[in-house]
């Protein structure tokens, strides 16, 4: 209806809890995207999402080759679990992803943070997991802006045409 | 097709403002879109808009990562350049279609 108001996005909070590619990839485009729009943007670690913010690991996850359906050989045949299995499989399978999105000109994950990071965005660990992993400060991508709670993240959430996504 | 009046000259844009003709484009008219978006032109505006007109003309696909290391500005410079949504601005400003790139 013509008459109806829009209300665009104003804000995005976005919270990462897997490690593999794909979930990180996920909540990394939608976050960059969103600044790219003028959107606000806040995205929170958690649990195994950590380790995209942390430095030792964040430029080398993985992608799980076993029990993925939807995961393809080259040519689109389909790819046997029990290969998915076998030792280096799964290195060699996902640094084939990591190499292909090279070529679209996806950057890795510490210069996607960085992007994000210039165009305004923040980025935070979640103090819990971070605990719970027994991991400190030092072991964090240096651009994170604090480790806080999820309740200081919902506080962000603080105006209308604001939303929170889950990956 | 539409077409809208820039420094006297009449330029074929779309539905959203974008040129749809590069080659109409000149330094007046961007000098006026940027107006349009707020942005006061200045020659730093223009190593960028050339690059993406450059990147654009070659059917290369137009990100901001290769806007950051095309040596005319950084990142975070180019959000100060085109504040708000600069790829989108940046690319009406240049005479460019509106870029169909995620990142």
């Amino acid at each position: 209806m013509s008459d109806e108001q829009k209300l665009p996005l104003k804000k995005v909070l976005l919270i990462c809890a897997k490690g593999s590619i794909e979930d990180v990839y996920a909540s990394l485009v939608m976050a960059n995207g969103a600044v790219m729009e003028g959107i606000e943007t806040k995205v929170f670690f958690t649990f195994f999402g950590l380790d995209a913010i942390t430095k030792k690991r964040m430029n080398n996850l993985h992608t799980s080759t076993v029990g993925n359906p939807a995961m393809r050989m080259p040519g689109g045949v389909p790819f046997p679990t029990w290969l998915g299995g076998v030792p280096g499989i799964e290195s060699a399978v996902s640094a084939m992803m990591r190499k292909q999105m090279e070529e679209l000109d996806i950057p890795p994950v510490d210069e996607f943070l960085e992007m994000i990071e210039a165009g305004g965005g923040e980025i935070y660990a979640c103090k819990l997991a971070i605990d719970m992993f027994k991991m400190k400060k030092e072991d964090l991508y240096d651009g994170v802006k604090d480790i806080i709670t999820i309740g200081q993240f919902y506080e962000m959430a603080d105006g209308s045409q604001t939303q929170i996504i889950f990956t | 097709m539409a077409e809208k009046t820039y420094a006297g000259v009449a330029v074929s844009v779309d539905d959203e403002g974008y040129m749809t003709d590069p080659s109409q484009w000149t330094k007046e008219i961007a000098t006026e879109i940027a107006k349009e978006e707020g942005i006061d032109i200045t020659d730093k505006h223009f190593a960028v808009l050339d690059f993406i007109r450059e990147k654009v003309a070659s059917g290369a696909v137009l990100t901001i990562r290769s806007i950051g290391k095309s040596g005319t500005t950084d990142i975070k410079g180019f959000y100060q350049l085109f504040p708000g949504a600069p790829l989108k601005k940046a690319t009406k400003i240049a005479g460019v279609a509106k870029p169909s790139s995620c990142i």
